[in-house]
């Protein structure tokens, strides 16, 4: 035969090296989600002006690192797809979509609630949480445009077309949401930075950002799993129709 | 280039023999900002307040109205294969369909503009920086949408995906451009803003019909 | 002049449609394309038109690979496919007309002669009836000369009187020189034609 439809329903590869980092990546994700957790709402101080809320930061911060790593991701992974057409980035750019977004979600969410003590209301059309907003917005985007198309392959190059142009108009449009969160300066807004991070907060924060990296693989791997066999079903149904 | 005036003229003068599209996109963006002051009331410094915003934010969404029809129309009748064919370069292409819908669909709600900014009591210098930051702005709206249109092409309804997907990207340009309105109104310096935009429209102009074409041709196959 | 296609596979969602196909047009010959329904007749016409990707095999003229370098090619063919290509609300001779200017030369008086659509040419296309419709988009093959013909279903809609017409201007083309490629279900009686049977390339059978 000589157009090999395997290549795409098959990557065995990757398969095998997912499957040999699985459990590695399962467990760290539950060790260091305890300890993270253990130390950043036990164990690190409270702040003098904000209490206990700060220990929301834990949660917050990481959550808005990953939202831009995963997207920024998704773009190398697509860049592959359309160049190499390597089969295994387009679905790994789908199958990251998802997380990213709910991880956007969770940075918004907390975000919101981290600022009712600190600001006396949910939302605050803060430079950040604007732009993670508008980052939340891409994702789903993004992930209706893979449901929009009945062919996969079509939807792959659609999807990242759309994730390509979105990431260069990030930093253009983050740098507009800054400039104009400046020229319309809320009241009174206390600024997250605080002063300088102590190591008694950056250690629990960093701990946290390696349990989302971790909790984010796992469940990219299972992810990306689930869709080849997807494709594999798929196969398998084009095969049973045209004997 | 004459394939491209030609393939510009003929988009022309499709659009002006169905008048209806540009007709209808006009009244949208009339009844749409007239909805505003009917929101948040007659009071004349809060209209001159959100004016700029709203006049930006009502051109935006008009212009999303026909954006997607850009290429459905030539690609329901096969058209737009035939165009694919060349000579013209698909980028070109793509220019000679942007600047063809910019010219019939956008251009009229800048026309129709300061009008609308006196009822809604802005300054006479307001009023000119908000056309001229239209003039300059708005072909970032025709170029990205483009980009969305291409995407959905062949679909049914994409109108809806299409503003999900395009409306995020407009937000720079609506903030550049309401900026160098405000700043007018404050006496302030407005070539900034203006430049600003000016860039983001080069930009665009530079990487906007590469996906386009890009899209298209997925499109096609 | 020659059209060389080797090894030409095709894959649509996932499904090989056919594979192997392989064929040599020369100046003067005809390809006839035939084959049931969903064996890929238009795609294989649209592969040639550069329309679709191929999933394997070349395709050459003048020894030149098409699929790398389309640039040269794209300007020596003309394609008919199923849709009209016809903007409803101007008449066949507007059309016909922007086609010219866009693509270059300009054979339109001819071409509406050779079409006999003199009497329909100024009124929309949008009142023209669907046979009517075929020949004004047919009339493009003359507005803009080419040596290749790629015509997916050009007979369709045409009655009796026209498909005769129309198999006159393929022979002219042919014996100018020119190569047709062609998918209908019914013979067109050319004398130098290759039958391509796409029912014996399905890729089930692998």
């Amino acid at each position: 035969m000589a157009i090999d439809l395997h290549r795409y329903a098959n990557p065995a590869r990757f398969l095998r090296i997912m499957g040999a980092i699985f459990p590695w990546v399962a467990i760290s994700t539950a060790v260091l989600l305890i300890a993270g957790l253990y130390l950043g709402l036990f164990v690190s101080p409270e702040d003098y002006q904000q209490g206990d809320t700060v220990r929301i930061m834990f949660i917050h911060v990481p959550a808005a690192w990953m939202a831009l790593s995963i997207y920024t991701m998704m773009a190398i992974s697509s860049a592959v797809g359309l160049i190499w057409k390597h089969p295994v980035a387009d679905l790994s750019a789908k199958a990251a979509a998802p997380i990213g977004a709910c991880f956007t979600f969770l940075a918004l969410v907390t975000g919101a609630l981290w600022g009712q003590p600190m600001w006396g209301t949910y939302w605050v059309w803060d430079a950040r949480l604007t732009s993670v907003l508008i980052l939340f917005f891409l994702y789903l985007g993004y992930m209706a445009i893979w449901e929009s198309f009945d062919d996969p392959s079509k939807a792959a190059k659609a999807a990242a077309i759309l994730v390509l142009v979105g990431v260069i108009n990030i930093p253009i449009i983050k740098f507009s949401v800054d400039w104009w969160n400046t020229l319309h300066q809320p009241a009174s807004v206390a600024t997250m930075d605080g002063p300088k991070i102590h190591s008694s907060i950056l250690i629990p924060l960093l701990v946290m950002a390696a349990a989302y990296m971790s909790l984010f693989m796992s469940l990219f791997i299972v992810r990306v799993k689930s869709e080849i066999l997807a494709r594999r079903l798929r196969l398998l149904q084009m095969n049973k129709l045209q004997e | 280039m004459s394939a491209f005036y030609a393939l510009l003229k003929r988009d022309l003068r499709l659009a002006y023999r169905q008048g209806s599209a540009v007709t209808l996109t006009l009244a949208f963006f009339i009844i749409a900002v007239t909805l505003f002051p009917l929101g948040v009331g007659p009071e004349l410094a809060v209209l001159a307040r959100i004016g700029p915003g709203v006049l930006w934010v009502g051109a935006l969404l008009s212009c999303l109205l026909t954006l997607d029809r850009l290429y459905q129309a030539d690609y329901e009748d096969g058209t737009l294969e035939q165009l694919m064919k060349g000579p013209l370069p698909l980028e070109l292409m793509v220019l000679a369909k942007v600047a063809a819908h910019w010219i019939s669909s956008v251009l009229p709600l800048i026309l129709i503009a300061p009008v609308l900014a006196i009822t809604f009591n802005i300054v006479a210098d307001g009023i000119w920086v908000l056309v001229l930051s239209l003039l300059i702005g708005s072909p970032v709206l025709s170029l990205i949408g483009s980009i969305g249109a291409a995407l959905t092409v062949a679909m049914r309804r994409g109108g809806v995906l299409l503003s999900l997907m395009i409306l995020p990207l407009y937000i720079p340009v609506l903030i550049f451009g309401v900026a160098a309105v405000e700043a007018a109104i404050s006496l302030l310096a407005i070539s900034p803003h203006l430049m600003l935009l000016g860039g983001l429209t080069l930009g665009a102009l530079v990487l906007c019909p590469f996906a386009s074409a890009a899209a298209l041709r997925l499109a096609v196959e | 002049m020659t059209l060389i296609v080797e090894n030409l596979g095709c894959v649509r969602q996932e499904r090989i449609i056919f594979s192997d196909v392989n064929f040599t047009v020369k100046a003067g010959q005809a390809l006839w394309v035939k084959g049931r329904n969903g064996t890929g007749k238009s795609s294989l016409l649209r592969i040639i038109a550069q329309l679709l990707k191929p999933a394997s095999g070349q395709i050459s003229w003048q020894q030149k690979d098409v699929l790398d370098e389309p640039v040269e090619f794209l300007k020596r063919f003309e394609y008919i496919g199923h849709l009209d290509a016809l903007k409803t609300s101007m008449t066949p001779r507007e059309n016909l007309s922007f086609w010219a200017k866009y693509r270059g030369p300009n054979n339109i008086e001819a071409a509406i002669e050779a079409f006999k659509i003199e009497e329909i040419a100024d009124f929309p296309v949008r009142s023209l009836s669907a046979g009517q419709k075929k020949r004004s988009n047919l009339a493009r093959l003359i507005a803009c000369p080419s040596k290749i013909w790629i015509l997916d279903e050009p007979i369709s809609s045409l009655d009796v009187h026209f498909i005769d017409l129309f198999t006159d201007l393929l022979r002219a083309h042919l014996e100018d020189g020119g190569l047709a490629l062609y998918a209908t279900h019914q013979d067109l009686e050319i004398d130098d034609v290759q039958l391509l049977n796409l029912d014996e390339y399905t890729g089930a059978g692998s």
